[in-house]
């Protein structure tokens, strides 16, 4: 295809405010498009923006730009749908590009001016801008054609792809309308579709990353190779907070393919022409750590303060009724606690970033999840303005938050050693999967203490939930919005925002100060942890109130529709209430409940269990069922929940960082198993239909997985595990 | 100097004999397609065929692979069994990150060039060496029953 941008579209590139719609012309440059609305002032939240998200080729191309980055979670494949719907395109000319670092265009509109991917927005932000973006084009396309045909504009239809007009029996694709549309204005008053016309939203659009990563040709920051490129592996250290005392590299000098050897403040970084020479001479190095300043607790010393620490109240985050005097009248008192570990995100693609220096700018390679902060802290390190920075969006490996660094932690790292080497080749870093699960910024270990009053009348009359664990937010970019009076939102989201109709309940947290174990944002964030609290302690009053746990929690939730349809909707479609296949001789089986609202999504869950003689816990069928508003993709949103349940289980049967003396445990995959295949459930996910507007799918499926398969277990054994991983010793008959 | 049967191509390689096959088709080959996730054989993100069999190529020093057929996801669509895998993937949008793919679906062709058939069974067997921390089992085993039909 041979095309250039149009006037309009460099006019952004060159950094000054122009419009938005960029229609992709041959050869020559066509005339700007008109006026846009840049500049105008601030812009809100889901208000149509000036932008860059569209292009449509000659060749009936059409790109759509993806502001946010594909890591899995199916946000090309989503943006694209919301876009190409109101176009009324060819599906399958619809292609996906990532887009560049701008926040001036591309920043996520519930991040104010920042351009990142997190929290389960992508879809939810994006909807009313990706679908006046896809509107816009439409309109200009139909006003080219009612322009060229001499024919009224209310008179032309759209579809796949073509524009025509059935009284004069004329027709143009939207390559042959391209070049007269670009010079149109782009209209500022928009029809959108009645969500009943709908044709691929809520339908069946196939993913548009299937072919290439199904082919090897999908190209991941692991796969970039730049001329004079030299890849760096690093020494870290071996405790959080050492540093490099001194080093020895002649063994790591002499090995074939090593260029050079430096010291940055991460560690010491090995340059070699390759990644398998960069390795042996990063194993070749001796290093001499300093560990005065360096942590030296482990997981077992820091769980034992918590537990102290949660025997005195904390900032509350969360007060209703008077649980003091429910406690005081109760008639029966039920008590748990629970400990929660360390979590590493633990991408299929270790952590990697490319940088190359030069000509006054950093260019960046990466599965680049948080633009706006990597930009301001590669130029606040090279001295450079943020706009200098530029960062290729490339597919990332998974990511489950880790790529989203509040410190541009490994995006730093790459920096320094470019840096260290004077900008003389780009770099690219790569982290081997040790460095990657021992580097920190994991899920914070975390303990909880619950307490639940049950009255004369045998109602649920009190509760107490206390939390203590490290703040997430805690210096990143989002500290100011979301860390309010001393409590951090997302440590206690959850858990102070519990659904159910409870007439006292006081939830409060301990944020320990001293404990300087890197942490960061999950899958699913704080509701990794409150989910299981909550919910499964739920289920141990039920039991000791001798109520049905479905029932129990349908009647709390009497004040929250959506809760209560999607509860009713897996316990329905999981057969709940009736007896489940006995297992072989030796076997118990069980059936579990969970449900819980996490980025605005609801999803209820029903496990079924097999807990074996020796208390091996097998997993069988999860139930599911989804409120997450329109389903853009529904096929999207089952593979976002099938895989949900499987990294929340990996989570639940095996996962646990752990620290001795400060010293990271694991290394690899063998002693941070991830779910395989074996393990692996059967996955129904049921939909509720819905017309209001998109939430998030890529994390809600996470939080009721654990408890729901915690709550089969007990219904199978009559045990309530309160610490994570499960532990089948505590489960052996 | 190593020769090696690269996709039906002979190759010669400037790299130390003790180089896993996995960095030589990646650094060496370009052949980015086989990734790095664990780099001993415990997740089988680069899975290569050799002589028609998956092995962990970050767990083997091209030493040992000089002069045996290589076969990596960059080719598998030439042959019947590998088509209809990258087919059924496709059909069932089995992919997430995709970044562990390419080594699924080379064992998945490794499983079904000897058994047309497999059970639950056969596939836990042949597959539980490939993490996928996307965890798309349900879809990589409705897929590979797919592809089997397709190969009746
Ligand atoms: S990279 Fe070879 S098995 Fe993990
Ligand atoms: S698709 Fe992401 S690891 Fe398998």
């Amino acid at each position: 295809m041979n095309t250039i941008e149009n006037l309009s579209r460099r006019r952004f590139l060159q950094g000054s405010a122009g419009l938005t719609l960029g229609f992709c012309l041959p050869a020559l440059a066509a005339p700007a498009a008109g006026p846009g609305k840049a500049g105008e002032g601030a812009v809100g939240p889901i208000h149509f923006e000036p932008n860059a998200f569209l292009r449509i080729g000659t060749d009936n191309s059409v790109t759509v730009i993806s502001k946010h980055l594909e890591m899995g979670q199916g946000t090309y494949t989503g943006l694209a749908t919301i876009l190409a719907e109101e176009l009324d395109a060819d599906w399958n000319t619809v292609r996906v590009e990532g887009a560049p670092a701008d926040a001036g265009r591309y920043n996520n509109l519930f991040w104010g001016p920042a351009q990142g991917t997190g929290g389960s927005t992508a879809m939810a932000n994006s909807w009313e801008q990706m679908r006046r973006a896809g509107a816009a084009g439409r309109a200009m396309l139909v006003s080219a054609a009612a322009i060229k045909w001499r024919v009224p504009a209310t008179e032309i239809a759209v579809r796949d792809g073509v524009v025509s007009h059935a009284k004069s029996k004329r027709r143009a694709t939207f390559g042959e309308l391209a070049v007269a549309a670009a010079t149109l204005p782009v209209p500022t008053d928009l029809k959108l579709k009645n969500p009943k016309d709908f044709r691929l939203i809520g339908k069946q659009a196939k993913r548009k990353d299937s072919a290439d990563k199904t082919s090897g040709q999908a190209r991941f920051t692991q796969d970039v190779q730049l001329p004079g490129m030299l890849v760096a592996v690093v020494a870290h250290p071996p405790r959080f907070g050492a540093t490099v005392k001194s080093f020895d590299a002649g063994r790591a000098r002499a090995v074939k393919g090593v260029v050079d050897v430096v010291q940055i403040p991460q560690g010491v970084a090995v340059l070699a022409t390759d990644t398998w020479s960069a390795k042996k001479g990063r194993d070749a190095l001796s290093v001499s750590w300093d560990e005065s300043q360096a942590f030296k607790l482990g997981s077992d010393e820091i769980l034992a303060r918590y537990r102290e620490l949660a025997k005195t109240p904390g900032l509350v985050a969360h007060q209703s009724g008077d649980a003091g005097q429910a406690f005081g009248k109760a008639a029966k008192v039920i008590r748990a606690s629970y400990d929660f570990p360390y979590l590493a995100h633990a991408a299929m693609e270790p952590m990697n970033c490319v940088i190359r220096l030069g000509d006054g700018r950093c260019e960046v390679w990466n599965g680049e999840q948080m633009q706006t902060g990597d930009q301001h802290a590669l130029a606040g390190l090279f001295g450079l303005k943020p706009e200098q920075v530029s960062i290729h969006m490339l597919y990332a490996g998974g990511s489950f938050g880790r790529r989203a660094s509040s410190q541009s932690d490994y995006v730093l790292e790459a920096a320094h050693i470019v840096k260290a080497i004077g900008g003389k080749a780009p770099v690219k870093l790569v982290w081997m999967r040790e460095d990657d699960m021992r580097a920190g910024y994991y899920r914070p270990l975390f303990h909880h203490a619950l307490e639940a009053a049950v009255d004369g009348n045998g109602q649920l009359s009190g509760w107490r939930h206390r939390l203590v664990g490290q703040s997430i937010m805690a210096g990143s970019p989002f500290a100011s919005g979301m860390i309010k009076d001393g409590i951090d939102l997302v440590s206690v989201e959850g858990a102070a925002n519990l659904p159910y109709a409870i007439p006292n309940m006081k939830v409060d947290l301990h944020t320990p100060q001293d404990i300087p174990v890197p942490v960061l944002w999950w899958r699913s964030v704080g509701s990794s942890h409150t989910a299981y609290s909550t919910e499964t302690f739920l289920d141990q009053v039920a039991a000791a109130m001798g109520r049905d746990p479905v029932a129990l929690r349908l009647e709390l939730l009497a004040r929250h529709p959506r809760h209560a349809g999607v509860l009713k909707l897996a316990a329905e479609k999981a057969g709940w209430g009736t007896p489940l296949k006995p297992g072989l001789p030796g076997e118990r089986r069980g059936r579990g409940v969970a449900v819980h609202e996490s980025f605005n999504t609801f999803v209820a869950e029903v496990a079924e269990v097999t807990v074996a003689r020796d208390g091996s816990v097998k997993v069988d069928r999860m139930v599911c069922a989804v409120d997450c508003g329109i389903a853009i993709n529904p096929d999207n949103v089952r593979a976002q929940v099938e895989g949900a349940v499987g990294f929340a289980l990996s989570a639940a049967l095996h996962g646990e960082i752990t620290l001795k003396e400060g010293h990271v445990v694991q290394g690899n995959f063998d002693g941070y198993p991830p779910l395989r295949i074996h393990e692996m459930p059967v996955v129904d996910v049921h939909i509720v239909p819905s017309t209001a507007a998109p939430t998030g799918i890529g994390e809600p499926g996470v939080p009721p997985a654990a408890p729901a398969v915690a709550n089969a277990i007990a219904a199978a054994t009559g045990k309530h595990l309160t610490r994570l991983p499960f532990n089948s010793a505590e489960l052996a008959a | 100097m190593i020769q090696l049967d690269v996709n039906g191509k002979q190759q010669q390689l400037d790299v130390t004999p003790d180089t896993p096959l996995l960095w030589a088709l990646r650094d060496t080959l370009h052949l980015t397609g086989t990734k790095y996730g664990c780099g001993e054989a415990l997740c089988g993100a680069c899975t290569v065929l050799v002589d028609g069999a998956p092995m962990r190529s970050c767990s083997v020093p091209v030493s040992a692979v000089a002069g045996r057929k290589i076969t990596t996801i960059e080719t598998v669509d030439k042959h019947r069994v590998g088509k209809a895998v990258q087919e059924a993937w496709r059909t069932l949008d089995v992919v997430q990150c995709g970044y562990c793919q390419s080594g699924q679906i080379m064992s998945a062709v490794a499983l079904l060039s000897r058994n047309r058939k497999p059970s639950d069974s056969d596939i836990d067997n042949a597959m539980s060496g490939n993490l996928c921390r996307c965890a798309t089992y349900v879809r990589i085993r409705a897929a590979i029953h797919e592809a089997a039909k397709a190969l009746v």
